[in-house]
């Protein structure tokens, strides 16, 4: 059967699935997917900016540090596998949606709150 | 600020400044093509540290020398660089230029530690700004030489035979200039005999720990070439290349 891709390049070759030189790769032979968390400041919240490929933690980490810590102030960066990341699944979406009225319930506090501590930070009692 | 021997001064500068020009223009010839996507970021931008090293120090030699930045890089004759031959080598493979970085960028740290205690003000105050980015430099290389020489044999072979090859011309790295005994005298930097026994201590060290060998050279020997006006073959070619866009159009402010 051909292969097909979306990169016309690959395209033009037209490559069947049972060439008898294709490289068979396994889970192995390729890069580990890290997602990559960023510090801005001391004290504030790693924030997920993206992702990097690498075969090891400290390849990955040398990876992070210039494709997401160059520009701009940066104090830490955490990596995790992404493979180590426990998500809920697609179908369930649905559980998140709540019933109207119940803006309480909702997450604007803490912004509030980060606020009130400027607040209070700014003009000492 | 009392300059007391501005010659010797400018001469250290220079060589510094010429260095760090080249190897970054030489780092910036793998972006685009670099191995991985984030290597090509990372190593982009090593280039780009590099060449903002060489412009903040032309920026003192033209006010010593009451000249530009510009001029000094992109006017001076070749003849008159002072680059050193491990910097202007052509690239070939990553190995090179992953073993080329290593052991440079260990002298560059080392000689920048050293320029803190510089007598000239605006020259420690230069060595401590790179300080950060040097050390990222230096993480980078020692992480890929120590991912290549431990994953598998193609690998560690690569590394060991751009050892055996570079590792000599390190020598050229600390390569006096006459005015070296005066460049000492006015604390300018405590000189390249003394940065050399330093580099050549860690490294080594550091070599071991990969699992590699360094060859055995008499490091005492003093070399005579690109930082006395010997320039490499490499070094003409290359200049005319790095020029082609500043001669289009002499005299435009960039």
């Amino acid at each position: 059967m051909k292969i097909e891709s979306l990169d016309p390049r690959i395209q033009r070759l037209g490559l069947t699935e049972s060439e008898p030189d294709a490289v068979v790769l396994t889970q192995e032979d390729n890069f580990i997917t890290y997602e990559v968390f960023h510090q801005k400041k001391k004290g504030s919240q790693h924030i997920h900016v993206g992702i990097v490929h690498a075969p090891n933690d400290e390849m990955a980490m040398l990876a992070a540090k210039e494709t997401f810590g160059r520009r701009g102030a940066t104090t830490s960066l955490w990596i995790v596998k992404s493979a180590n990341v426990v998500a809920t699944a697609a179908e369930d979406e649905d559980i998140f949606e709540s019933t109207p009225d119940k803006l309480h319930r909702e997450a604007g506090i803490y912004k509030t709150r980060e606020k009130i501590e400027a607040y209070q930070k700014n003009n000492p009692a | 600020m009392v300059i007391n021997n501005k010659e010797a001064l400018v001469d250290l500068l220079l060589k510094i400044a010429d260095d760090e020009f080249i190897i970054g223009h030489r780092i910036s010839e793998w972006i685009g093509i670099g191995p991985t996507l984030e290597e090509d970021i990372t190593f982009g931008s090593i280039a780009q540290d590099k060449v903002g090293h060489s412009q903040n120090m032309y920026e003192l030699v033209a006010e010593l020398t009451n000249t530009s930045p510009d001029t000094l890089a992109f006017k001076r004759p070749s003849s008159e660089f002072k680059s050193c031959e491990l910097v202007v080598l052509p690239n070939a493979g990553y190995d090179k230029a992953l073993v080329r970085h290593f052991l440079f960028d260990h002298a560059e740290f080392i000689r920048f530690e050293l320029l803190m205690n510089s007598s000239y003000e605006k020259l420690s105050h230069l060595a401590k700004k790179f300080r950060s980015e040097i050390k990222y430099h230096i993480y980078h290389g020692n992480t890929w030489m120590k991912q290549l020489s431990s994953a598998n044999e193609e690998s560690k072979g690569k590394i060991q035979t751009q050892i055996n090859e570079l590792y000599p011309l390190t020598l050229g790295i600390f390569e006096k200039t006459p005015l070296e005994s005066e460049i000492i005298s006015s604390g300018y930097f405590a000189g390249e005999d003394e940065l050399k026994s330093r580099y050549f201590a860690h490294v080594n060290e550091l070599l071991t720990s990969y699992g590699l060998t360094y060859p055995s050279i008499d490091t005492n020997m003093e070399v005579n070439a690109g930082r006395n006006g010997i320039i490499s073959a490499h070094l003409t070619p290359l200049i005319s290349e790095m020029r082609e866009v500043f001669d289009l159009e002499s005299g435009v402010d960039w």
